[in-house]
């Protein structure tokens, strides 16, 4: 049964994923292009199976507090949205990160700024790995490129919440959300218990049984002084999820003269450029960033070394480009191209791209 | 008689909650708070669900209740108490679930996650500390602010043209059809005292029985914000909120079902 | 092998759902599949189309510059793909409403009259198989029998008695392809 394939949307495998690892609680509210996710929560009923809470919440915001609570008492909840309602969200994100929450919040993101459009975007990369709301944070971010990490990435993404508790977001987009493709959906794996949670999790809000002394889950801090370790604790977590948690992929990058950097589903557009380009005898490497916070810089600078050059393509303005120019740290030229507001490019495009930009041949 | 002599078991007529601890309360003299902290810590150990209880305190002058009693708080963003224990309550659905909360969070900025709260019949207690004004950010105008009443914010006096009329958020809460007990007390006399702890017991008992969600809304006298002393300001609300605010259970369904039963 | 396809035409037309029984059945062939719709409101009477690629091998981009076939279903969808076919590629177009037909002369040309076939079927839903029909009898992506038996596991099983008119709407649909 475990590999049983299954043909179906990135919304829909996040959503059947989160049931058979055993995910406590879903809290959402409808937006395009990711009402799938909901959608398959509320048809395929697991509160009636595994025990899962599933919940369309009056707004994106009571959404994500709900999932503040649920995590709050050591529960494996998450949220899904659209980039107008991942904005919405970002200030319980922002809570959940100062009182250390795991959780998971899925953002298949479309154009913007403002309502923008429905169509496809990456424009939210700034929002996601630089924090998003208010204060001194970050939180992991994952950037699926097919429908088998969308389904694969809702347990691994949980898996690095609950290890570092703080939120994990996985910043797909309405591409890898809408798009069908054969998946292999993870093993059923039962839901934590009472007794498991509070071993696990002896900081969670569970009730103060077994004579403990009460938990207390807050991100104030009237003390400068105290806050300021908070901080400081805060700030230590991240420098070890930089150090160990750092995720790519490399196609084609050891003989690559040109390198081209891109995440999620620009990534697949990007590698049938690759091919393409290949065909004409280019040699051109694709690296492509799985966690785009940690940000695997390392793996950029080297890859980028010893090219003629890096085109960065993604579906908005220059947002990743920050990054890589920084790992690059100007070594070697680095280029965007990129289509907005939810037009993506195809792979000639970014064909043409890389040779106005990186090869001169206008 | 020696001081030992009295100090003994069967002489003990009144002793502090276990579960309000010792650490020293940042309410102002007068300020209703404290009791109604005093009233849920006697609550919950009355029901024995000490062990049993997750608390959702919120932003406002209660931000740190979770200081003074001892079970398991989380805290929320300011507004979004109900939201909070929405999602404790139907994952940890054994437990005693409430929501402690001031006028401007639960009746301005937490207004829509209030109202689908108790519609939707969410197992939650909401304790509701009505006193009128932003009481934490030093006394500006409440969505519940009397018409006529000076705050920092309105201090003219609010009216109607600038500032809109007071919101009466526990009629509305009565009028959902996911509230179970819906009710308005103070804790200005011994005796208001007495009904306020009846009516925190219940709504706790309600939430546990499965009947629905309960709003307790206290009418509470903030001294500090009213620029009032202690004693001026509970005659202050006698006379002006307790007219608008008006004492009494708004909702309860099992009077409800008992009328039905009679009728029938 | 790898079928490069773009389905397009007015949304209700099953556009969508086309591109889905090719996805399905050419997993049932064991193919590695992608379905890339281009996605909006417009559940009646604006455009849709939808990109399906079956391949032997890992499939890149869902997203593609040129099609091998264009299944092409309105005026506006053939002004739009004509061009974007390979050369040498297939194009299978419903006469339908079509004012302008194509003009390519590199490409193999296929018209069909697939909605005059489907008013005379008993179910007018079959539309889209019907036109599916004439592109199997072109385009090896994959076979009637992988087709049933997607059908098969697709469709609840209340809705099994609907395979016969199915099974009779593709055939209808491969007698259809008569070249230009």
């Amino acid at each position: 049964m475990a590999d049983e394939v299954y043909l179906l949307k990135g919304n829909e495998a996040i959503a059947h994923a989160a049931i058979r690892i055993g995910a406590d609680g879903y809290f959402g509210y409808p937006i395009t292009p990711q009402s799938e996710i909901l959608e398959t929560f509320s048809e395929q009923k697991p509160w009636e199976t595994t025990g899962m809470v599933v919940l369309q919440a009056e707004s994106e915001l009571a959404a994500i507090n709900m999932v503040y609570g649920g995590a709050a008492s050591g529960k494996m909840v998450m949220t899904s949205s659209s980039s107008p309602g991942v904005s919405l969200k970002q200030e319980g994100i922002s809570y959940m990160a100062a009182a250390e929450l795991p959780c998971l919040v899925v953002n298949v993101q479309r154009g913007g700024p403002g309502l923008g459009t429905i169509q496809p975007s990456q424009s939210d990369y700034f929002q996601a790995t630089k924090g998003g709301g208010h204060g001194d944070y970050h939180i992991i971010v994952l950037a699926p490129s097919s429908v088998q990490e969308m389904a694969d990435f809702v347990d691994l993404a949980f898996r690095l919440a609950f290890k570092y508790r703080t939120p994990a977001l996985m910043l797909a987009d309405g591409i890898v959300g809408q798009m069908m493709e054969k998946v292999v959906l993870p093993d059923w794996r039962p839901r934590r218990t009472e007794e498991e949670i509070v071993k696990t999790c002896p900081w969670a809000t569970t009730g103060c049984a077994r004579g403990r002394k009460p938990n207390i889950i807050t991100s104030l801090e009237m003390e400068p002084d105290v806050m300021e370790r908070r901080n400081i604790h805060l700030q230590e977590k991240y420098a070890a999820i930089q150090r160990d948690e750092v995720r790519y992929e490399e196609i084609s990058t050891d003989d690559a003269d040109y390198l081209i950097v891109a995440f999620g589903s620009c990534a697949r557009i990007a590698q049938k450029a690759v091919e393409t380009l290949r065909k004409e005898g280019v040699r051109v490497g694709l690296l492509r960033p799985i966690t785009l916070w940690p940000f695997p810089s390392e793996a950029v600078a080297n890859c980028a070394a010893h090219t003629k050059g890096v085109l960065c393509v993604e579906l908005n303005s220059g947002q990743m480009i920050e990054d890589v120019r920084l790992a690059v740290n100007g070594d070697e030229p680095v280029y965007h191209f990129g289509r907005m507001g939810g037009v993506v490019p195809d792979p000639d495009e970014v064909v043409a791209a890389l040779k106005d930009k990186l090869m001169n041949e206008k | 008689m020696t001081k030992e002599d009295i100090i003994k078991p069967e002489n003990l007529v009144y002793q502090k909650p276990a579960l309000l601890n010792d650490h020293p309360m940042h309410y102002c003299p007068g300020c209703s708070h404290g009791v109604a902290h005093k009233l849920i810590a006697e609550v919950i150990e009355e029901m024995g669900m000490a062990e049993k209880t997750i608390a959702i305190s919120p932003v406002g002058c209660a931000v740190f209740a979770y200081n003074y009693l001892d079970v398991d708080w989380q805290e929320a963003a300011h507004g979004r108490a109900p939201a909070v224990a929405t999602a404790v309550k139907r994952l940890w659905p054994d437990r005693l679930v409430f929501t402690y909360q001031g006028d401007g969070d639960l009746a301005c900025i937490g207004t829509a996650e209030t109202i689908h709260a108790l519609n939707r019949k969410e197992n939650i207690a909401i304790i509701f500390i009505n006193n009128a004004i932003y009481g934490m950010t030093g006394g500006q105008m409440a969505p519940t602010t009397l018409l006529g009443m000076k705050t920092s914010t309105c201090p003219y006096g609010r009216t109607v043209e600038l500032h809109g009329y007071p919101l009466n958020m526990t009629q509305i809460a009565a009028s959902l059809s996911g509230t179970a007990y819906v009710t308005r007390q103070a804790v200005h006399t011994p005796a208001a005292i007495n009904h306020t702890k009846k009516a925190i017991r219940k709504a706790f008992d309600y939430t546990m029985q499965g009947k629905g969600s309960c709003l307790v809304e206290i009418v509470s006298a903030c001294s500090a914000g009213w620029k009032m002393s202690p004693q001026s300001a509970n005659t202050w609300m006698k006379e002006h909120m307790f007219p608008f605010y008006s004492l009494g259970d708004l909702k309860d369904v099992e009077h409800q079902e008992k009328e039905k039963q009679t009728q029938s | 092998m790898t079928q490069e396809i773009i389905i397009a035409g007015f949304g209700g037309q099953g556009v969508l759902s086309m591109g889905k029984m090719i996805a399905y059945s050419g997993m049932v062939e064991g193919k590695e599949v992608s379905w890339m719709p281009a996605y909006g409101p417009e559940q009646r009477g604006g455009t849709a189309n939808v990109t399906v690629i079956v391949s032997d091998e890992r499939i890149s981009s869902p997203v593609l510059s040129r099609y091998d076939t264009a299944i092409i279903l309105n005026q506006p969808s053939l002004d739009k793909f004509e061009s974007k076919i390979v050369p040498g590629g297939t194009l299978i177009y419903d006469n339908y409403g079509i004012i302008a037909p194509p003009t390519r002369t590199d490409i193999k040309i296929y018209k069909i009259n697939a909605m005059d076939a489907t008013n005379e079927l008993k179910i007018k839903k079959a539309y889209n198989m019907v036109v599916l029909g004439a592109l199997l009898s072109v385009c090896p992506v994959a076979t009637v029998e992988s087709v049933l038996k997607a059908l098969h596991k697709k469709l609840p099983e209340r809705h099994h008695n609907l395979i016969p008119m199915n099974e009779e709407a593709l055939r209808v649909g491969m007698g259809l392809i008569k070249p230009m």
